[in-house]
């Protein structure tokens, strides 16, 4: 928990020397303690007050990090417990398991899938971030080989499951990279925080209880090791969630330094795959890739992890779709990104020309907006004046959304020379309109 | 290490709302459904027992719909032709409840009349002994005219009348109080919204345990988060001890999943979507069990796929360690 400026002042020297350009070690404690000084301003701190210091100020869940080629995926750093408090900041990362005891023909064609796999969301590309591989084998060196073909396919960060012998194959090739090896247990951790230390991963802690992670957490920090990811095993889905809310709320409330990790989930069921990424887990492995899972669950996490202040928006103006021509159709909608999307995938998609007349809307869907008054006749007038779209087209007729049919009068009140249609409610019915009705 | 856990203590719990009315209470159902009764965070076991499990309800409609997905039309087949026969296949794939919406219109497009909603109700009560929960079309006249004939129809069942909003909330609660039904009351996604409706209807006189809110949701991809996070801070009112907010929550994630272009369309779309059925149940059931995590007490559901792994879902939130 972080301190309070009288509690940072009475770690510092209490001398007022002024060294650190403040009049007084108070003076100076209150900056700190609103983090807008660094503490190495001041020469004359104790090696056990900055110890202290450093500790108090560390995050309550430590930030960990996968590394590979330039791909990072974080986990860790949060501060709530409820996304609507302030945000959830680190999307939990989701790997995809692949056992070595597939050929080597299995390994690469399921490597190439996932590859492969990505999807457009509101204008955002996803892909899943990484392979588990898992040392199902037993055996070191088949271990070894289906890192290295996994590597000859792949540059996504990694996670490798498997014992001392699997590691001690496996890791020299991954050299510069951070992946996260374990799962370390009671019996194992020694060896694996030896090796996960040479070789600069995370490490992985299992446990079945609260107090054995939290003391085998304690004991691999002793050993020397930072960088640790929890995981806590239950049987049931109510066990799983009851486990990693434990964790959250012993870092968050209690700032209990044994938990402060990120957790790690294996998901064998987009079911509890959900439960993952709405509580609280750091890292995802999904038993099998499938894109009709992969798909639902990266958007989940998209709209889990967005700001609930900010809505994600797209800039108002005037979209061309298809390179029309100023015979084509004019479609108004909202800049919610959501709502955009749906209609400019939709259009896009079929081929047709059209410009997109997208009103600033405040980042609302269609209904939303209207029913806020933030999506009205007065709205789209001034859009196509502010726009000019009686110069972009040569006729002069527009579609409105279906849902928002009841806007048509006052729209014609408010661009007179204007023929208002009203459109189908759902985008997907769009294209067909505009072959038919336009 | 002895590790001391982090428990909340509320002083508030939600109420417990009992759905439908067996012989002894003066109707004909085979036995009544009790939702609510949470005295900590959704299933949060170790804090204090959680009375009543989740439940789940299947929709149907007084006719085959129009502009349902074909997959779901496909999976209930002739049973989408006759409210009782789906009932019945409902009631076979698992359902704890029965959800029947009524339509607006009729097959041959002229308007759905009192007489028709009253009629499809019993039909529908005759063809299952599960407690039934009503929905208008969605459009405050219609709804208030179907409604209160359905309510009289089905008078002592202690049927669930809905969507009661701001808009028409008067003659539904009306209604419900003259022949002993609840409510579903709907707001859109406001804790005061909700908290306001509640207020003006128990206000009427009606029994804070006959009301189920439903907060809306939005389904995955098209604003859940919202739904989420409302639903999460209800429930967090509750416990907290306002006591209108102390009600069991009725969502719709099988309405809001279906109507997603994800589930609707199977051409034409990217290969990245995968397999359109799976795909779309996943899209159904995993709105369903987001909802499930930030509260929901009842779901309701259209593919019996769905339900039987939303069930399982529940059936794992509701078994502690
Ligand atoms: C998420 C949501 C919110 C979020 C806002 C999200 C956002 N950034 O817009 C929050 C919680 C903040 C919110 C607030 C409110 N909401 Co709201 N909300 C919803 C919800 C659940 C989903 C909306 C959504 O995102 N839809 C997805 C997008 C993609 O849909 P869309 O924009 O309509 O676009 C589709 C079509 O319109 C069409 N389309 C779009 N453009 C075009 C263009 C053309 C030419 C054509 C042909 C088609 C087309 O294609 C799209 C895909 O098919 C709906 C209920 C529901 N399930 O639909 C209620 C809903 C829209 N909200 C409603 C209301 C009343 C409100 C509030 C006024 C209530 C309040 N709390 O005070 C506030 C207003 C906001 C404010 N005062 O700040 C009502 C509107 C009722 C009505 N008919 O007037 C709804 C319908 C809920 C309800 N049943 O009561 N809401
Ligand atoms: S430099 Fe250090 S000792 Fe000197 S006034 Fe600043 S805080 Fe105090």
């Amino acid at each position: 928990m972080a301190l309070s400026g009288i509690q940072i002042y009475k770690l510092l020297p209490q001398t007022n020397c002024k060294e650190c350009g403040f009049p007084t070690c108070l003076a100076f404690a209150m900056k700190l303690a609103a983090k807008q000084v660094e503490l190495a301003s001041c020469p004359y701190v104790s090696e056990a007050s900055k110890a202290q210091l450093a500790e108090s100020s560390a995050p309550p869940i430590r930030l960990v990090s996968l590394k590979a080629d330039g791909r990072e995926v974080k986990a860790g750093n949060e501060v709530v417990l409820f996304r609507h408090e302030k945000t959830f900041y680190n999307k939990p990362g989701v790997f995809v398991k692949l056992a070595d005891s597939l050929s080597e023909a299995e390994l690469q064609a399921a490597l190439k899938a996932v590859e492969a796999f990505h999807v457009n969301y509101v204008g955002i590309d996803l892909s899943l971030d990484g392979f588990a591989v898992e040392n199902v084998s037993g055996d070191g060196a088949r271990f070894a080989a289906a890192v290295k073909t996994v590597r000859a396919h792949s540059k996504r960060p990694l996670i490798l499951l498997a014992g001392e012998a699997g590691l001690a194959a496996a890791l020299p090739l991954l050299a510069g990279e951070t992946p996260l090896v374990g799962p370390a247990t009671d019996g194992n951790w020694q060896a694996l925080a030896a090796l996960a230390k040479e070789h600069k991963a995370a490490l992985l802690v299992q446990g079945e209880s609260l107090d054995a992670l939290a003391e085998l957490s304690e004991k691999i920090k002793g050993a020397g090791l930072e960088d640790l990811v929890l995981q806590p095993v239950a049987a049931t889905l109510a066990g799983k969630l009851a486990l990693n809310t434990h964790i959250r709320r012993l870092a968050l409330k209690k700032n209990f330094r044994p938990l402060g990790f990120p957790t790690l989930a294996v998901a064998g069921s987009a079911e509890e795959a959900v439960q993952a990424v709405t509580k609280y887990a750091g890292f995802i492995i999904l038993e099998r890739f499938a894109p009709e899972l992969a798909y639902p669950l990266l958007v989940l996490r998209e709209n889990i992890y967005t700001d609930p202040q900010k809505p994600i928006q797209v800039q108002p103006g005037v979209y061309e779709i298809n390179n029309p021509k100023p015979t084509d159709p004019v479609l108004v909608t909202t800049n919610f990104s959501i709502t955009y999307f749906s209609v400019a995938n939709e259009v896009e998609s079929s081929g047709l020309p059209a410009w997109l007349v997208v009103v600033d809307a405040e980042g609302m869907s269609v209904l939303t907006a209207w029913a806020a008054g933030k999506f009205d006749a007065e709205r789209i007038a001034k859009s196509f004046r502010t726009f000019n779209m009686a110069d972009k087209v040569s006729h002069k007729r527009l579609v409105l959304p279906g849902h928002v049919a009841v806007l048509s009068g006052e729209l014609e009140a408010e661009l007179p020379d204007w023929e208002i249609r009203v459109g189908p409610r759902e985008a997907v019915d769009l294209p067909k309109f505009m072959k038919q009705a336009l | 290490m002895p590790v001391e856990i982090v428990k909340d203590k509320w002083p508030g719990s939600v109420r417990q709302v009992t759905l439908g009315a067996t012989a002894a209470e003066g109707g004909t159902r085979s036995h009544t459904v009790t939702v609510g009764g949470e005295a900590s965070l959704p299933f949060m076991h170790f804090e204090a027992p959680m009375p009543n499990r989740p439940r789940v309800a299947i929709e149907i409609k007084d006719r085959r719909p129009d502009d349902w997905s074909p997959l779901l039309l496909e999976v209930w087949g002739a049973a989408a032709d006759n409210p009782a026969e789906w009932a019945k296949a409902a009631e076979q794939a698992g359902a704890d409840l029965i959800v029947l919406a009524l339509s607006l219109t009729k097959a041959d497009g002229s308007p759905t009349q009192a007489a028709d909603a009253a009629a499809s109700v019993k039909a529908v009560l005759g063809a299952t002994g599960l407690p039934l929960i009503v929905f208008g079309p969605g459009q405050a006249e219609a709804d208030n005219e179907l409604l209160v004939a359905v309510a009289e129809a089905a008078k002592g069942e202690r049927i669930a009348l809905g969507i009661c909003e701001d808009k028409n909330y008067r003659t539904i609660v009306a209604t419900a109080m003259a022949n002993g039904h609840l409510v579903t009351a709907r707001t859109p996604m406001d804790v005061n919204l909700a908290k306001q409706l509640n207020i003006l209807i128990s206000d009427m006189g009606l029994p804070l345990d006959r009301i189920l809110m439903d907060p809306t949701t939005g389904a995955l991809g098209y604003g859940i988060e919202y739904g989420f996070s409302v639903m999460e801070r209800l429930r967090l009112a509750a416990l907290q001890g306002d006591n209108m907010t102390q009600l069991p929550m009725l969502v719709t994630p099988g309405f809001e999943a279906w109507k997603t272009k994800e589930s609707k369309v199977g051409e034409g779309v990217p290969a990245d979507w995968g397999n359109w059925l799976q795909r779309a149940i996943n899209w159904e059931v995993m709105t369903a069990v987001t909802l499930l995590e930030s509260g929901a007490d009842i779901v309701v559901l259209r593919h019996p796929e769905s339900v039987a792994r939303v069930k399982a879902v529940i059936d794992g939130l509701m078994q502690p360690a």
